[in-house]
């Protein structure tokens, strides 16, 4: 069964989709992911989707679930470089993926996610601060 | 029709050319400003010479037949240049309906016999009517095709993408949007902001007449595409009737940065690129 790569850079974990996701690779995606974002302890998870031309309902919840598991793990989930046909099916499906940041390419998706993350260790400092 | 009938109309054919062209001539619609009196000849002579040529004893009652194909495509030739040059349906039915008069009035004068007389006159009544149903049918053709081409002209040039500064994109909306055209801007719009990874888009809708729950529809989807691409969307333009209308109408807009005018979303889209815009400071210390 084909998978799709995940890749570890520092903090983040990059997936880049390179084929048309198909129920069984996007499932197993969701799965790899959340184990992987639980054995790195990453904080941001960054998907590429640039190479996707087809996307169904399907899909659509499978990139929202993986954004919701993520962050219920403290990671972000930044999706980048959708194309426009994608965007406009998902909005006709009526899935608009609220609570999935989105970023025009990889660049600008690391940028998004590091000053996610500046912002962030000012809240651990604070849940830090209240045990002491 | 009588074997008989057709030959006399068939040498007759200079004197129905010059009544039916005098008929047309008498018309008070007739239009010289559009086609010179020697082209009107021209069309009549060659729409005659086929007819009277066509005809025969035996599909004179049948204009379904395949006889008629010339006929018709003369006719399809004529009514569709009239429907190009702006003829009224009333002055190109005039021009096939006159011919009925002349016809008559040559039928009239050679044939003494009345119920043949009679007879006649139905036959070449009904000929003409469906020469006439065809002409019309053709110049409606006609007239949808200029605005079938008018359609397509305006869906393509009403939809030009501004790039106002590097990463912004401004995209006045002129015209009623509906779902075919909130698709052609939709796409336009996301395929513009990947060619110049613009992070910032702003939707002018100044020049859309009125909003209505599906217009609203079709911008919050547009909104959310851009959303999804990765960029904001500021919608601008918005007239205090619209915005009041809006509010009646109970449409949500709060999810999306509405700005009142352009020159505000451009300010918005400034600040959230952490752009400044400041005058030049001419202090001259010499």
């Amino acid at each position: 069964m084909d998978r799709i790569p995940i890749l570890k850079m520092g903090q983040f974990l990059l997936v880049t989709i390179q084929i048309d996701l198909y129920d069984r690779i996007a499932l197993n995606l969701e799965t790899d992911l959340v184990q992987m974002i639980h054995k790195t302890g990453a904080r941001g998870v960054l998907i590429d989707i640039s190479a996707v031309s087809i996307v169904d309902s399907f899909m659509g919840r499978i990139l929202g679930n993986i954004a919701t598991m993520s962050k219920i793990l403290d990671a972000e989930t930044v999706v980048v470089g959708m194309q426009p046909a994608v965007a406009i099916t998902l909005v006709e499906l009526g899935l608009p993926l609220n609570g999935v940041f989105t970023a025009l390419n990889v660049e600008r998706g690391m940028n998004l996610l590091q000053s996610r993350l500046a912002s962030n260790p000012d809240e651990e400092e604070d849940e830090d601060d209240n045990p002491e | 029709m009588k074997a008989s009938t057709i030959k006399m109309l068939q040498s007759k054919k200079e004197q129905i050319i010059e009544l039916w062209m005098e008929n047309q001539m008498e018309d008070p619609t007739l239009r010289e400003d559009l086609m010179s009196n020697e082209d009107l000849r021209v069309q009549s002579i060659e729409l005659i010479d086929t007819l009277l040529h066509t005809l025969n004893e035996g599909n004179s009652t049948q204009v379904e037949s395949q006889d008629f194909e010339p006929v018709f495509e003369i006719l399809a030739g004529i009514s569709l240049s009239r429907a190009r040059q702006g003829y009224t349906p009333r002055e190109t039915a005039t021009f096939i309906f006159s011919l009925k008069d002349a016809i008559f009035s040559v039928l009239g004068e050679n044939i003494s016999d009345l119920s043949l007389l009679n007879q006649e006159l139905l036959e070449v009544s009904k000929l003409i009517d469906s020469l006439g149903i065809v002409t019309f049918e053709t110049f409606i053709q006609g007239r949808e095709e200029v605005i079938l081409r008018q359609t397509d002209e305006i869906a393509e040039i009403s939809t030009p993408i501004i790039r106002v500064w590097d990463g912004i994109i401004a995209l006045p909306i002129i015209g009623t949007l509906d779902s075919a055209r909130t698709q052609i801007v939709m796409e336009n719009l996301l395929v513009e902001i990947v060619n110049s990874e613009s992070s910032i888009a702003i939707l002018d809708i100044s020049g859309v007449p009125a909003v209505d729950s599906l217009v609203a529809q079709h911008l919050i989807k547009t909104v959310s595409a851009t959303r999804l691409m990765g960029a904001e969307c500021i919608i601008s333009g918005i007239r205090p009737e619209i915005a009041q209308t809006i509010v009646h109408l109970g449409i949500d807009l709060s999810s999306i940065i509405t700005k009142a005018t352009l020159a505000s979303a451009l300010r918005q889209a400034f600040t959230m690129l952490q752009l400044e815009v400041t005058k030049v400071r001419k202090d001259k210390k010499v």
